[in-house]
């Protein structure tokens, strides 16, 4: 088990894709950001709070569940709903940026769309990963990356932030057998 | 969980998941477009002995909205045909492959024996057997009750809930009784003594046969159809006496405190039991419940058939 | 006909002795057998084995004429024979109804034919069992049937003038008028005891009170009249307790209870399923206790079993749709044994009055119940008090299989059946006879 991330690095990473959202969208204007639970929610609120430094002004953010959209729902025991709170304003017509820890198969982010299309239609949709490991199986890429993780598919990548876990670290493990 | 065949059968932590899954879903239903994949190639059967357009389509909506398909069957179960039709029907479903059947029928039990033969391996959800329960109206009934009365969190500590009218034939109470007293409401049933069935002081409630006297101290009153054909098993006397005494009319608006709410579980009997005023007044919560039973449909479809079938997953009933 | 010694058991009284059949009576019996004809007889092990007078069964439905699917009077016999029963007592609610001589007569005959056990065809009160007209009860007991126990079991006989008539009706020949004790006003549409349970289950109820006062009502009818009346399957503590007060003051009342009515309570419906659905229902715990001590005193005279045979279909759906009634020839012994043996409460020798002699007595079957006598037909059923066997409803000889205690280990095998000095059962098994079927 490795340390891919640690603390620093991932408070590092995002302050970077802070600027680098405000750089492509020209600015907080018509930016939304929605975390998919639970901890691309958390760090939906870091990047909001990030960018509202750095502007000196608040964006809309939003929480998006993607469980009733997910393609993989009858193999899997049972998952409990968690809310989807719609960030202040909707998000017809604006750019939505969605925010997740990890970025791998592509299936998550293709339940999200689903599940963005549900609530209205933006004007865009835009991803921000803190870690893509690869091996998507969907053609589905992302437009923000704290960083890049080759690994192998018997690797597991784990991502703790200290909201929940008490600490802020990716690590990864390989996942014998 | 399997199945879902009574109130009785719920956990406090299984009603409370019940409720804030509906929630999610009443959000869905709000939203611009109402459907979700989430039951896609699922067979959702109505079997329907009893007739029931408004709480068949309830479930016909439900499950569509998941994206699943519904077929409808609408049996009248006659007395003289047996139960050969309920063994023979499930068999044939089976065959056809139904993921879960509704049940609505004329038997109390009539769920339970279902879901305990061997004639159907589906979840089986009970829609109303009988005089014994309806569970989904119960729990659409308290979610009700905590959108208005809780701001839609929680349980129903601290409220004091009416139910009134034919308690003796009605499954809506039963299962009413059972959830609501779980929850943690205080429950009053009112009823002319031939109404209220033997044993009813080992339930969870209290009884009183005076409507006027209680209808200050509740949160929400719960008016029960009341038929006229009870006349004729000496029930009560006449249809005014019954109104007299037990119908909600202007003069009993009066009675209720500010926020309290008016509900019915349809169809109602306007005039007998509750006047168009009441039913009609702004307190009346009884198209929201309508639209709320959907919303907890969709919750009780989903908890017992999204996951893989046979396994228990900590997230799921 | 072969001669037998049932050898190595006891008597109801508690003696040891071995008993020597011949000729189809009782020839002797001693604890060694002193007959020089007994050193050529077949030997019948009844080591651990109670030897008691074979059982008379007051109610019995054999479904023959009208409902062969479910039984026959042949099957029935069967059933009985394994269950220790050397005679019993047709019920007269079949298709068509036992009312005339021609229809007792009939099952008179197939009884005879099938020569397992004595069937005495019970007459209708009534007409069609419609309540309303006698029935030629004098036809019918002037029948080879010989008939006279009458009952429109299945019906109340509800019109007390009607009820009164029969009773007087019927001192002519002796007669007794069983009544099935259920006003059906109070019952109609009835699922099952009228209770705690039934309020939760959503099941209309079939309170005590519609039995306790056609009880209360008759024993006075009986008392007004002078005549004989008997309580069929009494159910309720109220019940037993009119019946004790009806004894103690010299009216003429006997009573049956049922074997399932000794076990089993109205919880069991919890299940909804229709195995327990029987009428008169199966009621409370304080129900089944007072019967218990009703049996044990004297109050019920006997056990008769209200054996109702019905098809799968009857029984395989909703509780409303099915049909009332559960097996009870072939498990009696056994609950009786579990129930009153078991606990103390009466001894083989009161197990020997209540399922033989008694019921004897108040159907007038003067070849039965005579005790183990010599010079007696050799009706005789020999017990394994300490032999438990499995209910098994795929086993049994009854045509249908609605046992409540399918999968239940019960205490007590009837090892073997005499009737008039023939073995019916042997090891347990019916003996496949020449004349038998």
């Amino acid at each position: 088990m490795s340390v891919a991330l640690s603390a620093v690095d991932i408070s590092r990473a995002l302050t970077r894709i802070a600027h680098e959202i405000l750089e492509r969208n020209g600015g907080p204007d018509s930016i939304v950001l929605m975390g998919i639970p639970t901890r691309g929610a958390f760090l939906a609120s870091r990047l909001a709070k990030s960018i509202a430094s750095i502007e000196g002004r608040e964006i809309p953010v939003g929480t998006l569940d993607i469980t009733l959209h997910r393609d993989d729902l009858r193999l899997r025991p049972l998952r409990a709903l968690v809310p989807t709170m719609t960030p202040l304003g909707g998000i017809e017509g604006r750019n939505v940026v969605l925010v997740d820890d990890v970025l791998f198969s592509g299936r998550t982010i293709r339940a999200a769309l689903d599940a963005l299309g549900e609530i209205g239609r933006p004007k865009s949709v835009q991803l921000a990963a803190l870690v893509d490991r690869g091996h998507r199986e969907l053609p589905i890429r992302a437009d923000y990356v704290g960083k890049n993780l080759p690994t192998s598919k018997q690797q597991s990548v784990k991502v703790h932030l200290s909201e929940i876990d008490g600490v802020d670290e990716v690590l990864v493990e390989s996942t014998e057998g | 969980m399997r199945h879902l065949l009574s109130a009785a059968d719920l956990t406090y932590s299984q009603a409370i998941k019940i409720l804030d899954t509906a929630q999610e879903m009443a959000r869905v239903s709000e939203g611009p477009v109402k459907k979700l994949p989430t039951l896609r190639g699922r067979t959702i059967v109505n079997l329907f002995f009893e007739d029931s357009t408004r709480t068949r389509i309830s479930f016909e909506a439900a499950a569509k909205r998941l994206s699943a398909d519904v077929i409808n069957f609408s049996a009248k179960g006659s007395s003289t045909s047996k139960g050969e039709s309920l063994k023979d029907t499930a068999q044939t479903l089976q065959a056809m492959g139904a993921d879960a059947v509704i049940l609505r029928h004329s038997a109390s039990g009539a769920a339970q024996r279902l879901a305990s033969s061997h004639w159907t391996t589906g979840s089986v959800i009970n829609a109303g057997d009988g005089t014994h329960e309806h569970p989904t109206q119960a729990l659409l009934d308290a979610f009700t009750i905590r959108q208005h009365l809780r701001v839609s969190t929680g349980d129903l500590r601290g409220l004091t809930i009416a139910i009134v009218g034919d308690i003796l034939h009605s499954r809506v109470a039963r299962s009413n009784v059972h959830l609501l007293s779980l929850l943690g409401a205080q429950v009053i049933l009112v009823a002319p003594p031939t109404l209220l069935p033997l044993g009813v002081e080992t339930w969870p409630v209290q009884i009183s046969y005076d409507f006027d006297a209680v209808l200050p101290l509740v949160d929400a009153v719960m008016m029960l159809r009341v038929q006229q054909e009870r006349m004729n098993d000496f029930f009560f006397p006449t249809a005014r006496e019954y109104s007299h005494y037990y119908g909600l009319n202007a003069d009993r608006l009066g009675l209720l405190k500010p926020n309290a709410i008016i509900m019915h579980p349809g169809p109602m009997n306007r005039g007998l039991e509750i006047t168009a005023e009441c039913a009609d007044s702004a307190r009346s919560v009884i198209l929201e419940q309508v639209a709320n039973g959907v919303s907890v449909r969709m919750a009780v479809l989903y908890l017992l058939l999204a996951g893989a079938p046979n396994e228990v997953g900590d997230q799921g009933l | 006909m072969s001669d037998y010694v049932i050898h190595g058991g006891v008597l109801a009284d508690g003696r040891k002795a071995d008993v020597f059949i011949s000729e189809g009576r009782i020839a002797e019996i001693d604890i060694a057998i002193s007959n020089p004809n007994a050193a050529k007889a077949i030997r019948v092990d009844a080591s651990n084995c109670v030897v008691l007078p074979g059982f008379v069964d007051l109610h019995t439905h054999l479904r023959e004429p009208g409902r062969e699917d479910s039984e026959t009077v042949a099957s029935g016999s069967r059933a009985g024979a394994k269950g220790g029963f050397t005679a019993v007592s047709a019920m007269a609610n079949t298709f068509p109804v036992a009312d005339t001589a021609g229809v007792v007569e009939q099952v008179y005959a197939l009884g005879q034919a099938t020569g397992i056990v004595d069937v005495f065809p019970i007459g209708a009160v009534t007409q069609g069992l419609a309540g309303q007209a006698l029935a030629e009860l004098g036809a019918m007991a002037d029948s080879k049937a010989r008939v006279r126990v009458f009952s429109d079991d299945g019906n109340c006989v509800f019109d007390p003038i009607v009820m009164r008539r029969a009773l007087e009706y019927v001192k002519k020949f002796d007669g007794v008028i069983a009544q099935h004790a259920q006003d059906p006003h109070l019952t109609k549409d009835a699922q099952m005891n009228e209770g705690i349970v039934s309020s939760r289950l959503g099941l209309k109820g079939w309170p005590s009170v519609a039995e306790e006062s056609i009880i209360a009502r008759d024993v006075l009818l009986a008392d007004h009249v002078q005549s004989r009346v008997h309580i069929c399957h009494v159910t309720t503590s109220g019940g037993v307790e009119i019946i004790r007060w009806a004894k103690a003051r010299g009216i003429q009342v006997s009573a049956e209870v049922t074997p399932h009515h000794l076990l089993l309570t109205d919880e069991l419906a919890r299940s909804y399923d229709p195995i327990y659905k029987v009428n008169p229902p199966l009621r409370t715990e304080k129900d089944v206790m007072a019967l218990r001590e009703g049996l044990a005193d004297g109050t019920i005279d006997i056990v008769a079993t209200d054996h109702a045979p019905h098809s799968a279909e009857s029984k395989e759906c909703e509780w409303q749709a099915a049909a009332f009634g559960m097996l009870g020839l072939e498990t009696a012994l056994s609950i009786v044994a579990s129930t009153m043996i078991n606990t103390s409460m009466m001894s083989w020798s009161d197990l020997a009055d209540r399922m033989s002699t008694a019921p004897a007595r108040i159907g007038g079957y003067s070849d039965h119940g005579q005790s183990l006598r010599i010079g007696a037909s050799a009706h005789v059923a020999i017990v394994n008090p300490t032999k438990s066997w499995k209910v098994d409803r795929d086993l049994v000889a009854s045509r249908s299989r609605n046992t409540p205690y399918h999968g239940m280990e019960l205490p007590a095998s009837v090892i073997a059946t005499f009737y008039k000095g023939i073995p019916t059962v042997l090891e347990s098994q019916l003996v496949r006879s020449t004349n038998g079927i």
